[in-house]
């Protein structure tokens, strides 16, 4: 039972293995991170200054679109299925995954996806330029001949995620330690048990919305033309149908990391355990019944707009609970502020600003001035960056001793910390200005009375990429060498992951545990 | 054992995956529609109605305004005879529609339909409505085009003016070969 990984290019090709497939996962979002990156990039460097100077309109278009399909089903969704496949089994005393075949079936499909969906920027007429929630008809009618592909890319990122999240259902149900009771499971596992019911429930409907795309430009249906009799609002309802939750899909994981961090480094066993997992679940829960918040401007009636109003605001109770939850667990605890935790709590404060000009958006009246301006692209990217990338971020530091035995740099960390944090604030904040004084999204040029805001948005965006850089360098150092880590790395932390060997063997648990 | 509940997990949440699949494709649309006909959202309107009572309120009388518009590059030329009339409610009306096609070939249009406010639509019925089929029209060809309307005794004492606009569009692509040979 003790043999080791095979040699060669093949281990990772036929591997069943958790722990090889989480690191894949991880370094394959990690270098779609990066390549959403540079289109972020592209878009901060056009927009430095008002005025045409770098790209052309139309490659401008097509880099929003790109940058927003890669960082979220390249970058953010693959990295937390990458920590579930790491973390999950050992979490739960369980020697691998559910279903190894399939696992490594879910990674190997997601390469080819991103490869098709890249290769769309050399193409005739361009990659999609639709804008990552591709509204019919800019995606029917007036897409460009290369969203055939993206639907297929689309198809194939879906499948992968919905074998992804059976998987992860099947560990969690069938896989647990004897002894290891539903609530008793880290909350990693309980918010990854949830946002896998939602990927089960939303992704088909994803898949549905661009085969009905699919079929009204190449088999002359008519489901979102209007002359056909049907209509395009409906793509927008269906669509966001999947978006709202799928927005919670990208942040609900997040919440089991910090709650994983936060304890160990505030020394206090997690305030209000439970209550974490009610509220993960509702707003779960309420994620099915908002989606139309996002689309206020459409002309609903009068209660709708009021039905989704107070249904958006709800949410803030359950997630309030959450932030309050982590607050009085560093309340008088002796906290120490290592890498992960100073990601953890830059978190806790960036996201309840994330969530607090969400609240600003949920009031529909309101949402009339900011719809489709920078004060919802703001708003996103707080709950974003600070919620799933810091929180990534904050999971690989606190787990990287333990995956590879040796301890990350400290100073390197820290730096890297500061370095985002303040790049990050750069970008972002001044995006809630320029977006009250009315600029809108997915735009090249822009007024000059914007120009100073967003020239400081790009400064930070360059700072927020160079940070990026630093984190690479830091991660693939601490894998080559540097201070061994001891089995528990941190003090006391709560947690089986901690009583396996640093590094991690290749198989663990292949004898459960009991969990007392 | 164990891989036998595995497979269990499996087949239900597969099963799941693809009835919300369905609901998406197949669900959906229907469900939005019959929605949108209940509530009047977007300004749909139904479809052919037969008349079924003459009962005419001579003492209140709606303004309805007619709009035209041209999606996208449609050359047409498309509009109201009228800009608008006066009726009573249950009072069955005719107006006519003027279009013209100027370009050098034959071609296919659909008009659709939309009625403000939403709350009118379900009581502005049409009896007769070239929007119900497709408008054929020659190279250089022009047409009067008749809509007969009633707009229902039932509606909301606060709606004094109904505006109905069509949108027409180019379906000569779409439109079969039968359709211009029927013509």
């Amino acid at each position: 039972m003790a043999h080791g990984p095979a040699k060669g290019f093949t281990r990772w090709l036929y591997t069943t293995n958790h722990k090889d497939i989480g690191s894949m996962y991880l370094w394959f979002s990690f270098a779609m991170f990066l390549l959403g990156g540079v289109f972020a990039l592209v878009i901060r460097a056009e927009l430095f200054e008002p005025g045409l100077q770098i790209v052309e309109p139309e490659l401008f278009n097509q880099m929003t679109t790109m940058h927003g399909l890669v960082m979220v089903f390249g970058a953010v969704m693959p990295a937390f299925v990458g920590l579930a496949n790491w973390m999950i089994p050992m979490m739960l005393g369980a020697p691998d995954m559910a279903l190894p075949r399939m696992n490594n079936w879910s990674f190997w499909i997601l390469p080819f996806a991103f490869a098709m969906m890249t290769s769309t920027l050399f193409m005739e007429g361009g990659a999609p330029n639709f804008g990552w929630t591709f509204y019919a008809p800019l995606s029917t009618t007036y897409a460009p001949p290369s969203v055939t592909f993206f639907i297929f890319a689309v198809h194939i990122m879906g499948a992968s995620s919905i074998m992804g999240a059976i998987n992860i259902i099947a560990t969690i149900m069938n896989m647990r330690a004897p002894g290891m009771t539903y609530m008793k499971m880290p909350l990693f596992v309980w918010t990854w048990f949830i946002t896998a019911y939602l990927l089960i429930a939303v992704m088909p409907v994803l898949a549905g919305v661009v085969t009905m795309m699919l079929f009204d430009i190449h088999f002359g249906t008519s489901f979102f033309d209007a002359a056909g009799g049907g209509d395009p609002v409906l793509f927008q309802h269906v669509f966001w149908f999947f978006g709202h939750p799928e927005v919670y899909i990208m942040i609900l994981p997040a919440f089991g990391i910090v709650s994983a961090i936060i304890p160990t480094f505030a020394r206090k066993p997690l305030f209000g355990y439970s209550s974490m997992v009610y509220a993960t679940a509702s707003i779960a829960f309420l994620s099915f019944v908002v989606w139309a918040h996002h689309m206020f401007t459409v002309g609903m009636p009068l209660a709708g707009e009021l039905a989704f109003m107070y249904m958006t605001m709800l949410i803030a109770v359950p997630t309030g609970v959450k932030v309050f939850n982590w607050v009085t667990t560093m309340f008088k605890g002796s906290m120490t502020f290592e890498t992960p935790m100073l990601f953890s709590i830059a978190f806790v404060i960036l996201f309840s600003i994330g969530g607090f000009s969400g609240l600003m958006l949920a009031i529909a009246p309101a949402d009339f001035q900011y719809h489709d301006t920078y004060f919802v692209v703001a708003h996103f990217h707080y709950v974003l960056v600070p919620g799933a990338i810091f929180s990534i971020t904050a999971g690989v530091y606190y787990w990287l001793p333990k995956w590879c035995g040796n301890m990350y740099n400290e100073t390197m960390g820290k730096t890297h910390f500061w370095t985002a944090f303040i790049g990050l604030n750069l970008t972002f904040f001044p995006m809630h200005f320029a977006g009250l004084s009315g600029m809108p999204r997915r735009i090249p040029d822009y007024n000059m009375m914007f120009a100073d805001w967003n020239m400081i948005s790009s400064v930070g965006a360059f700072l927020f990429g160079a940070a990026q850089i630093l984190f690479l360098f830091n991660v693939i150092a601490t894998i080559r060498g540097g201070k061994k880590a001891t089995d528990e790395v941190w003090e006391n932390p709560e947690g089986l992951e901690w009583t396996v060997a640093s590094p991690a063997p290749y198989h663990t648990f292949s004898k459960p545990p009991q969990v007392s | 054992m164990a891989a036998r509940e595995n497979m269990r997990v499996t087949w239900r949440l597969l099963f799941t995956v693809v009835a919300m699949f369905i609901f998406a494709v197949f669900i959906m649309p229907p469900i939005y529609d019959v929605f949108c006909e209940i509530t009047g959202l977007n300004g749909k309107t139904g479809n052919q109605y037969q008349a079924i009572s003459a009962e005419v309120d001579t003492s209140r009388k709606v303004k309805v305004q007619f709009l035209a518009t041209n999606n996208e590059s449609m050359p047409w030329q498309f509009k109201p005879m009228q800009s608008e009339i006066y009726v009573h409610p249950g009072e069955e009306v005719e107006v006519k529609y003027f279009a013209s096609n100027p370009t050098q070939q034959d071609m296919v249009a659909q008009a659709v339909p939309s009625v403000i406010p939403f709350k009118a639509a379900e009581y502005f019925h049409k009896t007769e409505c070239f929007c119900f089929n497709n408008q054929p029209l020659e190279a250089g060809g022009s047409t009067e085009m008749a809509l007969r309307f009633i707009v229902d005794i039932g509606v909301a004492k606060s709606v004094n003016t109904i505006t109905l606009s069509y949108t027409i569009f180019d379906i000569t692509g779409a439109a079969t070969e039968q359709t211009l040979a029927q013509n």
